[in-house]
């Protein structure tokens, strides 16, 4: 009896906190499928108007950001890969003088926030006239939280790869990139997809470098053009909610398809 | 015996050859990290001993910005603010985590959905968070006053009003992250070992008891390196204050790296803001250092 009681309690607590948690993206979804005289008169949207999105769509600086969000994450998370990988292997497998050092400089460092860095990046950005570009946007995040939990994560994968598979490859003449690139890399998928996810979240999210270095709405990407978004329509509730969901669909394709990984790359990422 | 110097000359030269591949392996990170972290921090101190203004002429002026920061009224009022909103994120960040960690760790019907649904806002991106936000607390027309409205309570204008824009902030903030930290949670209470909770259903325990003495004492250590992790987060916020409030109604959300951003993008006062950004840096610094030396307590701990 008692423990019916516990129960039917957890469930309404638990029931609430959901509706809490998703119930703004439920309203963010019907709203934007709502005509704009009934935006406030309904909660589910009757009729529904779809043509919110191709307004949003046709909008063509919507889709030049989502275009910009989208590539630029991508370079930085390959980027990442690249560099976190090999720097990781090294600090695993190869014996140099200063590696310990290094690796841990590297590591703190690497802690330093860009809210502090910032001013300084911004002059040196604009003395090499790549301010309004994508250039800072690409190379900065690389050397941030990501590239320093990269470097970490990589390690602690490698090191635990058996030396044998190294020393055939050794024997046999192979060069220290080749190793690298034909037996490591190729092993180290698992780790390798919980930095991509990591990256590319933490880059589609990304506020602050877009919005010191970039001027033109064109140039922009997601998170500061959707900021935006909001002071130049006003009241275009509708469309503006076309824009966030149209803007969230990439993360939920991946949270569908890799959820476990996911929230690995989530997780881990805010232990580092 | 020429056979073993050569044997030695070769080691020597894979040695060497060894640490050569090493360095280049390394280089992008490390020459990346000189170049765009270490250098920059560097030279943020640097100008902040300068009245540096954008354009203009730059002037060494010693320690005078940070003396200047004991004054400036907006400083100290965008640290208080900045604690106000650690203090109300954090407690309540961290004890809404556990209390749905506790809820959703033993299997029962229906617990995958609760879970998605809690770490669904983790997954949105910051601005999108924030931008339904602003919208769901418009002052008449938006959602959360209208649902008041049916129980015929005037809600307030959440964001117009000093005394709600800061707490409206917060509570987004931890809607948006408590998933996260609930999941951390959940990972280190299935690592308690079941026997533990036998042996305390065994005694009679209830449900708090078995939570103060059994699954608290086991996850302290995660407890206290999240609750320091989501400290520097919080001292960090930025974001949802630029799209929800722009620091405003008057200063009441000011935090310090809204006024960093102010200072030096809006008021092109680089010297200053590299001051108060140097500020931000020492707290983050302190935060840091505990985590680490918690962590390598933890360490020893799980020996």
């Amino acid at each position: 009896m008692k423990t019916k009681r516990r129960l039917t309690l957890k469930y309404i607590s638990l029931s609430i906190i959901t509706l809490i948690m998703i119930g703004p993206l439920i309203w963010m979804i019907a709203t934007s499928l709502k005509e704009r005289s009934r935006i406030f008169t309904q909660f589910f949207p009757n009729p529904i108007r779809w043509e919110n999105y191709l307004d949003v769509l046709q909008n063509g600086t919507f889709l030049t950001q989502y275009w910009n969000s989208i590539y630029i994450a991508l370079l930085v998370t390959i980027s990442v890969l690249l560099f976190a990988s090999m720097a990781g292997y090294a600090f695993a497998r190869l014996n140099f003088p200063g590696k310990n050092i290094i690796f841990i400089l590297l590591l703190s460092v690497m802690m330093i926030p860009p809210e502090v860095t910032i001013i300084p990046l911004f002059l040196f950005m604009r003395d090499l006239d790549i301010i309004n570009t994508h250039i800072p946007l690409i190379i900065l995040p690389i050397f941030g939280a990501p590239g320093a939990f990269g470097v970490f994560l990589m390690r602690q994968f490698f090191i635990a790869i058996p030396k044998e598979l190294e020393e055939a490859a050794v024997m046999d003449g192979c060069s220290r990139f080749k190793i690298y690139w034909k037996i490591f890399l190729p092993l180290s998928v698992p780790a390798l997809s919980t930095l991509t996810i990591f990256t590319f979240l933490t880059n589609w999210d990304e506020f602050l470098y877009p919005l010191i270095f970039i001027n033109d709405r064109d140039l922009m990407t997601l998170p500061v053009g959707l900021s935006l978004f909001t002071d130049e329509t006003g009241t275009a509730w509708e469309h503006l909610m076309s824009a966030t969901t149209l803007a969230t669909i990439p993360l939920l394709i991946i949270f569908f398809f890799a959820q476990k990984k996911f929230i690995e790359g989530m997780t881990a990422g805010s232990i580092k | 015996m020429l056979n073993n110097k050569a044997k030695t000359k070769k080691t020597f030269s894979a040695k060497r050859g060894e640490a050569i591949a090493g360095w280049l392996f390394i280089s992008p990170m490390v020459i990346g990290f000189t170049i765009f972290m270490f250098g920059p921090l560097v030279y943020a101190f640097f100008m902040s001993l300068h009245d540096w203004p954008l354009l203009g002429e730059q002037a060494f002026i010693g320690l005078e910005n940070y003396r200047n920061l004991m004054s400036d009224a907006s400083f100290t009022n965008s640290l208080k603010v900045t604690l106000l909103f650690s203090l109300g994120l954090v407690p309540l960040n961290i004890i809404l985590a556990l209390f749905l960690a506790n809820l959703l760790k033993e299997k029962f019907w229906g617990i995958g959905i609760f879970r998605t649904a809690i770490f669904v806002p983790v997954m949105t991106s910051l601005v999108v968070w924030a931008i339904v936000w602003k919208y769901l607390l418009a002052p008449e027309l938006g959602f959360i006053n209208q649902m008041l409205g049916w129980f015929g309570i005037t809600g307030p204008s959440w964001l117009l009003n000093p005394n709600t824009a800061l707490p409206a902030v917060i509570v987004v903030s931890v809607l948006k992250n408590v998933g996260l930290n609930m999941i951390l949670f959940l990972t280190a209470m299935q690592q308690v070992p079941k026997e533990l909770y036998e042996a305390a259903e065994l005694d009679g325990a209830s449900n708090y008891v078995k939570f103060r003495n059994v699954t608290f004492p086991l996850i302290t250590p995660t407890v206290f390196l999240t609750i320091i992790i989501t400290t520097i987060g919080a001292m960090k916020i930025f974001g949802q204050v630029y799209v929800m409030t722009n620091g405003g109604p008057g200063e009441s959300t000011k935090v310090l790296v809204y006024y960093i951003w102010e200072t030096a993008f809006k008021l092109f006062d680089m010297g200053y803001a590299s001051a108060l950004a140097f500020v931000l840096f020492f707290i983050l610094l302190v935060f840091t250092v505990i985590s680490w030396v918690v962590r390598k307590r933890w360490i020893f701990y799980e020996d």
